[in-house]
């Protein structure tokens, strides 16, 4: 059985412990948290911290408030406990969507919100709810604590703005009303990292036309949200054509590679179907003629 | 969900419902399983116990420029460093194939294969012969790998194996059988042929458990116990007798419990050996156990064969002839676990359930820069793939002709008044009642229903397939005269004693690895005897302690084994007949059997229990002449032919047309393996075939890229179904027993692994119609469906 | 470094490696072999213990991580001797062959019933979806779950009513109705 090289282990008791351990221990410490990303790659010996901080204890990091036009959510909170939140589900379905098929549920039962964004693997869910969310990250640091936009956090795969005696702390989503959110998953099986996948977030105006569009693409090789799709829809009201067209604006943004799990092509088809599939529900959802 | 089960009553035992014998009882190894109780390999822990660790090369084909041991040797730990030119210097460095080549055991020349054994360390702990690892230096100079079998033969390919002497490619074998001049005459004057290339993949059996080993070497003694994950312990200690060079008397090969083989655990590898090496080395007992990645970048994978198929039928649908050319991709060693004689295992039987008029087959195995192998995965010596391909070209037949396909098999199949029946490779089928499971399975299915809901989707754009399949098996190899293993011929040895109170143990050559033998062997004594079941212990597993046999492989434990069992417990049967005749102050011939006792014709107060004479058999009585005063038996059963278990299947698949995902609706299996001796057991061995194959037909590859590096080395890439992709099964069954056999029992551990590839992609292939698809190969991922909706299905390798 | 953690209800010390795994722990510490492992990568959920409860994947938990924790293992399914109705449904329909996902299957499914009593076949698929079997197919795993759903208390009292225990073992021979599968 695959083992990882020797560390040394230390518990934090709190942020600001955590904080100073990080600080007292360099960039050869590492933190820890559900540790099913880190643990695996420091069995391969990929990954070989001198240091682990485990951050498991930090309950201050495990919430799920909304607090006035804000979802607030613990960096520690655990994937199990986003999927079972219902005012979750009811304010942003799309995380509902997202949590369902990441990994798996014994997985999900370790594996936090705030390890997901800190991995930052291309194929990973969330980042891409995150976006599509326009959510913003609070991580804290010796210098004290700052906000960090979504499209700033993400520097590429497996590489974030949170510095290395940095901690993320929380991740916060603004609710909009007349809003609506999907995700959608093509993968080989059940469990496994995505072939590729969408997300989408819609709010209507008072009209029904949309006032705020954000899609985003997972394992497609691109960073951030697809602006270019998302204009196809500002201003318009929803309707299939848009759908239609904002797909192929999508496909044509993404910059997917070949692999086992598929082609180029393959991958370019379904950054069009997906887009159009979130589309349909996320603005079905807005208008309230779709349960979340 | 439909689900039939058969519990014949047993009113001799006085309880209609109580079988003492066949019939639905739990198992025995059950209540230690659910415990955690189950003693596997890595749970093994013997006093001064050291551990090894296998460094492993990361390229497909490089020289062997240098070994540097000299860090992981320093390492406080470490107590060995174990390299090719050590073994050298032991005459261990190339062990025997099971197909007679060789394998390095570890490198001394070149690297053939990436994951290939270069060193072996032993440390006092896993943690530290791990870290030693990473201590060794290793120089290579990187060859040019051959990984396309389609190229393995041309010209400028690079010799993969100069260590065999005046090899001058990587041609392994050609072999063929059939009349090919008949073939080909009843193929020029047919009205219809279709031809089509069929791919079976590289796959893994991947077991829950991985192999292991711990290998204890007396010194004094000259012993050596040698505990491994072995589906064929006598096999492994005749071969370590010839690897090693320790006389066999000395060698005890125990198999415990074991977390699965499906084929994985028959042969012998590198780490089982360098386990031995390691205690003789080191003397004290060395474990080895693989990781996930070793156990499938090294261990034996299954199939990797590239099939040329044609059929010849007349235009009404009468299929005349079957004709194949198959590359057969053995990897880096030839060591495919096969009979002797069949270097392509049992392919040949790829003239499935049909009356043909000729068949031809022709096999070319070639050497890859591959891990070796070759071995089952459940498919009982290739059938898998011979039915994967017989039934895709019935279904390709069909759609040329514009037949339904159910319609195809039943007007070809061959009839039960057929039998026995010679088939045009050279089987004889032993019984058959095919058109009666497939009536079934269509019944089951509601065919007629579903062929109607089906085109009612096609309407709206929606993608519904059914797909039919139907196989017939051959398994329980020997006879010994035809079939051996190494030399050793297939038969197994059974040994029955019968305690004076009537208590019974039965030794047995076979070794489960999940399949319930503790259960079913008693159940086979128990219907002899009419001793219940929970009264039988089944010994097993341990070469000191059970008669020769070859193992459990190839479906062969129930028939081979279970003949045996049954031939055995008759034979203590008519002894006890012979005792009670004394007792009862009779002749023998007045004697008649009940379950459980002999009593006097025409008097059947007048009788002895099994328990009464076994008692009296170890007792102070005087005997019949010739009768020893025990209650024991011992035979070998020689099988007199292979049996022939069959099945009908028909899988439901709908496909999401946007993005090609493929799920599985319904499967509906009719199995028929002859006299069913535990339906719960069979229908678990079913259920779990039946997994197999939508493991295959949707996501199980190992893939190599072009330099040879495995891409299906860890469970993040070689995906195993899970609960979510395979739908509640349906099973039914038809029993037609087997003629020759002791019980008529045929087997069914791999029928299902077998007959369901071939269901999935036949439904698949009929959901994609609508887009012109006439074939795609496996396994049927969401890109690899919606490549062949664009027309343009591609081969996996 | 020092840990120490509940196991199936017992507290537990030792001084182990920072970089020793939950699962070498329980196995090669404790000596709990119940609990057993299948891949490196997280994938299979061979090796699937309890902690507070919650499944979770052991080779991918350092010891170290579980301190101060309550770990249960297949060893502390069995209550004051008497089988946990998990592990009879298990024996009863045919959820296990080889045995080597078994435990960490079965205490999914104690989690599982714990948190949901009464969970429909869907339910139960999913909760397992993260373990890996080989030889069962999962249906019948299913069909065990729902067996200890529908017998909460166990089986003492069902067996008695309706089974016949077989004399000196744990096997139990169903009556008929138990025996034919639910349609």
């Amino acid at each position: 059985m695959q083992i990882p090289a020797p560390f040394d282990y230390e518990r934090a008791s709190s942020v600001n412990d955590a904080l100073e351990l990080l600080a007292r221990h360099g960039p050869e410490s590492r933190v820890v948290a559900g540790g099913h990303s880190l643990l695996p790659m420091m069995k391969l010996r990929l990954a070989r911290p001198e240091w682990l901080i485990d951050i498991n204890d930090l309950f201050e990091l495990d919430f799920i408030l909304l607090e006035g036009d804000h979802l607030r959510v613990g960096a520690l909170t655990r994937h199990t406990a986003l999927l079972e939140s219902a005012e979750v589900a009811r304010l942003f379905p799309i995380i509902s969507d997202a949590e369902a098929v990441i990994a798996d549920p014994v997985v999900r039962n370790r594996g936090t919100i705030g390890g997901s964004l800190c991995q930052a693997d291309p194929a990973e869910d969330l980042s891409t709810v995150c976006d599509v969310l326009r959510a913003v990250a609070v991580v804290r640091g010796p210098g004290g604590e700052r906000l960090v936009d979504m499209k700033d956090f993400h520097r590429g795969p497996y590489e974030t703005a949170v510095a290395p005696d940095e901690l993320l702390c929380e991740v916060r989503f603004a609710v909009r009303p007349n809003s609506g959110s999907a995700y959608e998953k093509v993968e080989r099986r059940v469990g496994d990292w995505a072939v590729a996948a969408a997300g989408a977030a819609i709010s209507l105006a008072d009209d029904g036309s949309v006032d705020a569009a954000a899609i985003g693409l997972t394992a497609l090789g691109l960073d951030g949200t697809v602006a270019e799709a998302e204009g196809v829809l500002l201003g318009q009201q929803p309707r299939e054509e848009l759908f239609v067209e904002a797909g192929r604006v999508a496909a044509s943004a993404c910059d997917p590679i070949a692999d086992q799990r598929g082609g180029i092509d393959y991958k370019r088809h379904l950054a069009d179907e997906l887009t159009r599939r979130v589309l349909r529900l996320a603005c079905a959802r807005a208008a309230g003629t779709q349960e979340g | 969900m439909t689900v039939i089960h058969d519990r014949p009553g047993n009113p001799a035992a006085g309880d209609a419902d109580r079988p003492i014998g066949y019939g639905r009882i739990q198992r025995k190894e059950d209540p230690r399983f659910v415990r955690g109780q189950g003693h596997y390999i890595d749970d093994m822990v013997l006093p001064g116990m050291l551990h090894g660790a296998i460094l492993r090369a990361p390229v497909a084909h490089a020289r062997l420029v240098s070994i540097d041991t000299t860090n992981a040797l320093a390492h406080p730990k470490v107590l060995a460093v174990i390299t090719g030119k050590d073994l050298l210097a032991l005459k261990l460095a190339w062990a025997p194939t099971l197909s007679a080549d060789v394998q390095a055991v570890l490198v001394t020349d070149k690297v053939r294969f990436q994951g290939q054994e270069v060193a072996f360390v032993v440390a006092e702990d896993r943690y530290a012969a791990r870290d030693a690892l990473e201590l060794i230096d290793v120089e290579y100079d990187l060859l040019p790998p051959v990984i396309d079998a389609r190229k393995a033969l041309d010209p400028d390919a690079p010799l993969i194996r100069d260590d065999l002497e005046g090899r001058t490619d990587n041609r392994i074998f050609d072999w063929e059988i059939g009349d090919e001049a008949e073939t080909e005459a009843i193929f020029a004057a047919a009205d219809v042929v279709v031809a089509q290339e069929v791919v079976y993949p590289r796959v893994h059996p991947a077991p829950m458990e991985t192999c292991g080993a711990v290998a204890d070497f007396d010194a004094v003694s000259g012993k050596l116990t040698l505990y491994e994950t072995t589906q064929a312990p006598h096999a492994h200690r005749t071969l370590f007798a010839i690897v090693a060079g320790i006389p066999e008397h000395k060698i005890r090969i125990v198999s415990p419990d074991i977390g699965g083989g499906f084929g994985n655990k028959v042969g012998i590898y590198p780490g089982y050996i360098l386990a031995v090496v390691g205690s003789i080395v080191t003397g004290k007992p060395v474990k080895w156990v693989e990781d996930r990645s070793e156990n499938l970048m090294s261990t034996s994978f299954a199939r990797d064969y590239i099939m040329q198929g044609e059929i010849a039928a007349t235009k009404d649908g009468k299929i005349l002839a079957l004709r194949t050319s198959v590359l057969a991709d053995h990897g880096a060693f030839n060591a495919t676990a096969q009979p002797t004689k069949n270097p392509a295992g049992f392919f040949s039987i790829f003239t499935g359930s049909y009356d043909l008029k000729a068949a031809f087959c022709k096999v070319r195995g070639v050497y890859t820069n591959k891990a070796p192998g070759g071995v089952a995965y459940a498919c009982s010596f290739r059938v898998t793939e011979a039915v994967y391909l017989v039934e895709r070209m019935v279904d390709i037949l069909a759609r040329k002709l514009d037949m339904d396909p159910a319609e195809l098999r039943l007007k070809n199949f061959i009839k039960p008044e057929q039998f026995p029946y010679a088939n045009k490779t050279g089987w004889v089928y032993d019984s058959g009642s095919y058109e009666e499971a497939m009536r079934l399975s269509m019944k089951m299915a509601g065919y007629e229903e579903l062929r109607r809901e089906q085109a009612e989707k096609r309407e709206r754009g929606e993608l519904m397939g059914i797909g039919v399949a139907f196989f017939t098996e051959v398994v329980g190899a020997g006879p010994r005269k035809h079939f051996d293993i190494v030399g050793l011929g297939m038969a197994d040895g059974a040994e029955l004693r019968v305690h004076p109170t009537g208590k019974a143990v039965v030794r047995l050559s076979v070794q489960s690895q999940g399949q319930g033998h503790e259960t079913t062997f008693a159940q086979i004594v128990a219907e002899e005897l009419g001793i219940p079941p929970e009264n039988i212990d089944v010994v097993h597993g341990d070469t000191d302690q059970t008669p020769f046999g070859l193992g459990t492989y190839g479906s062969r434990s129930t028939p081979v084994s279970g003949g045996a069992v049954a031939l055995v417990a008759r034979k203590v049967r008519e002894k006890a007949k012979l005792i009670a005749a004394a007792m009862l102050e009779t002749r023998p011939e007045d004697l008649e059997w009940e379950k459980g006792r002999w009593f006097v014709k025409g008097d059947p107060g007048a009788g002895k229990t099994i328990e009464e004479i076994a008692m009296a058999a170890h007792g102070t009585m005087t005997l019949p002449e010739g009768i020893d005063g025990n209650l024991d038996a011992e035979v070998t059963y020689d099988p007199p032919n292979l049996t022939f278990p069959f099945g009908a299947y028909i899988c439901v698949v709908d496909i999401d047309p946007g993005t090609g995902h493929v799920k599985v609706r319904r499967f509906i299996a009719v199995d028929d393996c002859g006299t069913r001796i535990n339906p719960m057991i069979i229908e678990g061995q079913v259920h779990g075939g039946l997994t197999d194959g939508v493991g295959m037909a949707l996501m199980e590859i190992i893939e190599f890229d072009e330099a040879g590096n495995c891409l299906g080395g860890s469970f993040m890439d070689y995906l195993i179904p899970t609960a979510m992709e395979v739908p509640d099964w349906e099973t039914g069954f038809t029993v037609t027993p087997s003629p020759h056999h002791p019980i008529g029992a045929k087997g069914i551990g791999e029928s299902a692994t077998v007959g369901s590839p071939p269901a999935i992609v036949n439904a698949i292939v009929d959901a994609l119609a609508p887009y012109g698809v006439v074939h795609m190969d496996m396994p049927c991922t969401p890109a690899r469906v919606w490549e062949a909706m664009q027309g343009r299905p591609r081969p996996p390798i | 470094m020092q840990i120490s953690m509940t196991v199936n209800g017992s507290e537990v010390v030792s001084d182990i490696e920072p970089r020793v795994l939950l699962v070498h722990y329980i196995r090669e510490v404790l000596g709990l072999t119940g609990t057993h492992w299948g891949c490196d990568t997280t994938n299979c959920g061979t090796c699937v213990v309890l902690m507070d409860g919650q499944p979770v994947k052991s080779c991918t938990v350092l010891a170290a991580m579980a301190a101060g924790h309550d770990i249960r293992t297949v060893e502390g399914l069995a209550t004051a001797g008497t089988l946990d109705p998990v592990q009879q449904g298990f024996m009863e329909e045919h959820g296990l062959q080889c045995g080597f996902c078994t435990p960490g299957m079965m205490l999914t499914a104690r989690a599982l019933l714990d948190k949901n009593p009464h969970p429909d076949d869907i339910e139960i698929r999913k909760a397992i979806s993260g373990q890996i079997c080989r030889c069962t197919g999962y249906a019948t795993i299913v069909r065990s779950v729902q067996w200890a759903a529908a017998h909460p208390a166990g089986a003492v009292a069902d067996v008695a009513a309706t089974d016949e225990v077989l004399e000196g073992t744990d096997t139990v021979i169903p009556d008929v109705a138990d025996a034919e599968v639910k349609a």
